[in-house]
């Protein structure tokens, strides 16, 4: 089976987010105003071949960890996503 | 006469820097493409500044896979030299031979001018010609140099003499102003400023010169950690 993942990868709590915070300070210029905790993050999507949805986020997860993030500073979460 | 290997990723764009830096003070460079897999009769490595693999994904994160890092890790672990500068450093934390990751820095602009840096720890292949509290003026030039790491890393960096060179003014939000850390051997170092491009008072500055001085200079005698 083909599965479609989508991971989604953010900055791990307590560590600096000038983007989120740049983007957060930005709206109220714009009349967006009650917005807050804005964070900024990376999302990756792609199909996975195998058995189960277990095992396409396992290895999405797998990927993920090893490569789409950095764990030292972000957290990765594997979903199935809709196309 | 020292042998030293710098690293060329495809987007790296200091290795003649790096390179000249190398042959001024009388030693000797060689390109090591990054396919490579052997460092045979190397002395020393540095990985040079630039945009490894674009930086695509985040800087460094690609270049840790590059072929020649499983020879980089082979010759570190055996006490070679190994200086990353800039891009360089962020290759060496995403492949995990340095603690900690370089993020964004604080005001989100790419910073390009001279800094002063404060010698911190002379426990390193970098620093051990230098003195402690010596101030040298060495220019940065990035986007993604604000170091960062946890509490416990923290705690044993400043233990083990790891923070070798700090910023006097801290141009992009490192913690604790860190412009440079070793790895516990010392015998690992990465820097986000520039050393080999402060090579000539004509060009604003020589003060480069005492850090790949002592880089260089462990050819000559080896280097022992002091701590």
């Amino acid at each position: 089976m083909n599965y479609f993942v989508v991971v989604d990868v953010t900055l791990r709590k307590g560590i600096a987010d000038p983007e989120g915070s740049t983007i957060e300070r930005a709206l109220p210029a714009l009349g967006f105003t009650g917005v807050t905790n804005v964070h900024a993050g990376k999302s990756f999507r792609f199909d996975v071949e195998a058995e189960s949805e277990e095992a396409a986020l396992e290895k999405a997860t797998s990927l993920a960890e090893r490569l789409l993030s950095n764990p030292v500073i972000e957290d990765a979460l594997a979903r199935i996503g809709e196309r | 006469m020292a042998r030293i290997g710098v690293v060329v990723f495809p987007g790296s764009n200091c290795e003649y820097d790096a390179a000249a830096g190398v042959t001024r003070l009388g030693d000797q460079a060689e390109f090591v493409w990054h396919t490579r897999t052997d460092l045979d009769g190397i002395d020393g490595v540095i990985l040079p500044g630039g945009f490894a693999h674009g930086d695509y994904l985040r800087p460094g994160a690609l270049a840790r896979f590059s072929p020649v890092m499983g020879a980089v890790e082979r010759f570190a672990a055996t006490g070679g030299p190994v200086l990353g500068i800039c891009n360089g450093f962020q290759v060496l934390v995403e492949a995990g031979m340095l603690p900690g990751a370089l993020q964004k820095n604080r005001g989100l602009t790419f910073l390009c001018q001279p800094t002063t840096l404060v010698v911190s720890s002379t426990s390193s292949v970098l620093t051990r010609g230098a003195t402690i509290g010596q101030e040298l003026v060495v220019p940065i030039n990035h986007f993604s140099g604000s170091y960062t790491c946890d509490d416990e890393t923290h705690d044993e960096l400043v233990r083990n003499g790891q923070i070798v060179l700090r910023y006097k003014d801290n141009p992009n939000g490192s913690r604790d102003d860190i412009a440079g850390v070793a790895n516990n051997s010392g015998n690992v170092v990465g820097l986000m400023p520039h050393p080999e491009r402060a090579m000539s008072t004509l060009l604003g500055s020589a003060d480069g010169m005492v850090l790949l001085e002592s880089f260089l200079g462990v050819k000559v005698a080896p280097f022992v950690l002091a701590h």
